[in-house]
């Protein structure tokens, strides 16, 4: 299963991420390179297993859905880019009808 | 009043001038502030009662969250990024009375086997500094191996404490999955990672792992399992220990120095009293394609978080979506940005079951080649720790050529068993390491190869 220009180009938007075009026919080379690798997995026969999202000593405990509160030492305003009356703001979407390109939205 | 833990706090520092700073520094110290260790210090002499680590520095890799110093995960994505809570780690060692005097450098995001992938510059290897110290928890493994500090936190995913504890020439330990609590953690692979220790000696590594092991009600994956004293394994000789030898880690290709290192290693196990058999863990070629699908899918959705919104770096842009596209292709660097890719590949629609379905099951036979050979009377399994001592930088430019070096450690972290990494020689003045591998929750038994090997090799030199 090679990946195409286009198959980069698609993982990169689901990705949320921009790869200039000039780094694209490196990253299909090298993710290509990477993926022929993978194929040895499909001579196993695993027919017969059940796949595990983790192979932990124990299975995942479970708990009552309330955490122990968690201390913060510093407020969220220190650490977040924007804030504003206790909100992050954002950008708005640029599909929003009232978009404007200072506008920003909580 | 004791000034011990002050005079400690203010040797590591010294240590850390000598050896870390300036252009031909190791780099293995990102973000440090020595008037706030001190302090810390000073409040730890004026205690009435010392805990087990009163007045011991450590240093702590940076993508553990501290309180007061930057938690970057080597990335400029999250540069500037102070964590509003400490890990649960970091808390536990401060409260048996360890300063922290550091975060250390490591590759972005704890991808990468060399920390030729930090943001920050590369750490050089105190045993050779044309080297690389391995990765990805190089800076914590060269802090220790440079005396600046005698334990450091690092984190493994898929050898990231051993293989740098095997290329610098001290010990390195990854817990069982659940031993050691995940709080404070900055996530990558969830189902693989946790927190490892270094430690000069075995004896430094098993105290600074008693400490930080046991449940967290923070940390909903923490086991509910007793600790050990792990440094009472230091009195046991190996007598009834049977090491199984699997030979699947000591293939015709292996370097015929790493390989005599390891028949004398194995030697000397006997010699105390251990049987040495030879076993098969029949999947573990498969173990690098199965790593690179599972811990990059896990990555791709894990690091989703970093876009600019919450915290960190933030690059304007008109709309919401192109800022986040922004953000991320700015803040993430090579290695990060190509397996946030793959990851997303082999999740995505089409390619799911080929992929990452397939992934998962054969991680289930590879963790069931363990639990067969341990059923089987072993208790332990002992391997090299890295297939080659540390290489030179730019060695190795192939992305895949570079994940083969956690060949022999990534198997540990997929099967969620305990393996640790101990020196058992030198190559050409390079150090390497063996590994012991032991069933899950039974750290006892692999202190007590641990404490062997280290033993033998004291009695040896």
């Amino acid at each position: 299963m090679a990946i195409g220009p286009d198959d980069v180009r698609h993982i990169a938007a689901l990705a949320r991420l921009a790869v200039p075009e000039s780094r694209i026919p490196a990253l299909v080379s090298q993710l290509n390179g990477i993926l022929s690798h993978m194929d040895a997995l499909a001579r196993v026969d695993t027919s017969a297993v059940t796949g595990a999202a983790g192979v932990g000593g124990e299975s995942m405990p479970l708990r009552a859905d309330i955490g122990p509160p968690i201390p913060l030492e510093h407020p969220l305003a220190s650490f977040a880019p924007q804030l504003r009356d206790g909100f992050l703001l954002v950008p708005r979407l640029a599909t929003h009808e009232d978009s404007g390109d200072d506008e920003l939205s909580e | 009043m004791s000034t011990r833990a002050v005079n400690a706090v203010r040797d590591a520092f010294r240590r850390m001038a000598e050896v870390d700073a300036g252009p031909s520094g190791l780099n293995c110290i990102l973000w440090s502030d020595e008037p706030y260790a001190l302090a810390d210090a000073a409040a730890v002499d004026a205690l009435p009662s010392a805990g087990v680590l009163a007045g011991i520095p450590f240093v702590a890799k940076d993508n553990i969250a501290t309180t007061h110093l930057q938690t970057t995960c080597g990335s400029r994505i999250l540069e500037g990024y102070v964590s509003p809570y400490e890990a649960t780690v970091i808390t536990r060692l401060r409260d048996a009375g360890a300063v922290l005097v550091g975060k250390t450098n490591c590759d972005e995001f704890a991808m990468g086997s060399s920390n030729e992938n930090s943001a920050y510059g590369p750490v050089l290897n105190p045993i050779r500094r044309s080297r690389v110290p391995g990765g990805s928890s190089g800076g914590s493994a060269a802090s220790v191996a440079a005396g600046i500090v005698r334990i450091a936190l690092g984190s493994e995913t898929g050898g990231s404490v051993r293989q740098p504890a095997s290329y610098c020439g001290i010990v390195g330990v990854k817990p069982t999955y659940g031993r050691v609590s995940r709080f404070g953690l900055v996530a990558f692979a969830s189902s693989l990672d946790q927190v490892g220790v270094f430690g000069t000696t075995v004896s430094d590594a098993a105290l600074a792992l008693e400490v930080i092991a046991g449940r967290d009600a923070r940390d909903a994956t923490s086991a509910d399992r007793p600790v050990d004293s792990y440094r009472a394994a230091a009195t046991k000789d190996l007598a009834g220990v049977v090491i199984g030898r699997p030979r699947e880690y000591f293939p015709a290709t292996l370097d015929p120095s790493i390989l005599r290192l390891c028949d004398r290693a194995l030697d000397a196990l006997r010699a105390r009293g251990a049987t040495v058999r030879d076993v098969s863990l029949p999947h573990t070629d498969l173990a690098i394609p199965v790593y690179y699908i599972i811990a990059p899918a896990e990555a791709s959705s894990n690091l989703a978080r970093f876009d600019g919104v919450r915290y960190g770096l933030r690059i304007d842009a008109k709309g919401l979506r192109e800022m986040y596209d922004a953000t991320r292709t700015r803040g993430f660097g090579a290695e990060v940005t190509r397996r946030i890719l793959l990851g997303t590949y082999v999740l995505s629609a089409g390619y799911y079951d080929a992929y990452y379905r397939k992934a998962q099951q054969v991680r289930t036979l590879i963790a069931k080649d363990f639990r067969d050979v341990f059923d089987s009377g072993v208790h332990l399994l002992f391997t090299p720790t890295t297939p080659t001592t540390a290489f030179e930088f730019g060695a190795k430019s192939d992305p895949y050529e570079m994940y083969l070096n956690d060949i022999f450690t990534a198997t540990a972290n997929l099967a969620g068993v305990p393996a640790i990494s101990v020196p058992i020689g030198d190559v050409d003045g390079l150090p390497a390491g063996g590994q012991l591998i032991a069933r899950h929750f039974d750290e006892q038994t692999m202190f007590r190869g641990a404490f062997a090997l280290e033993a033998a090799r004291a009695e040896s030199q």
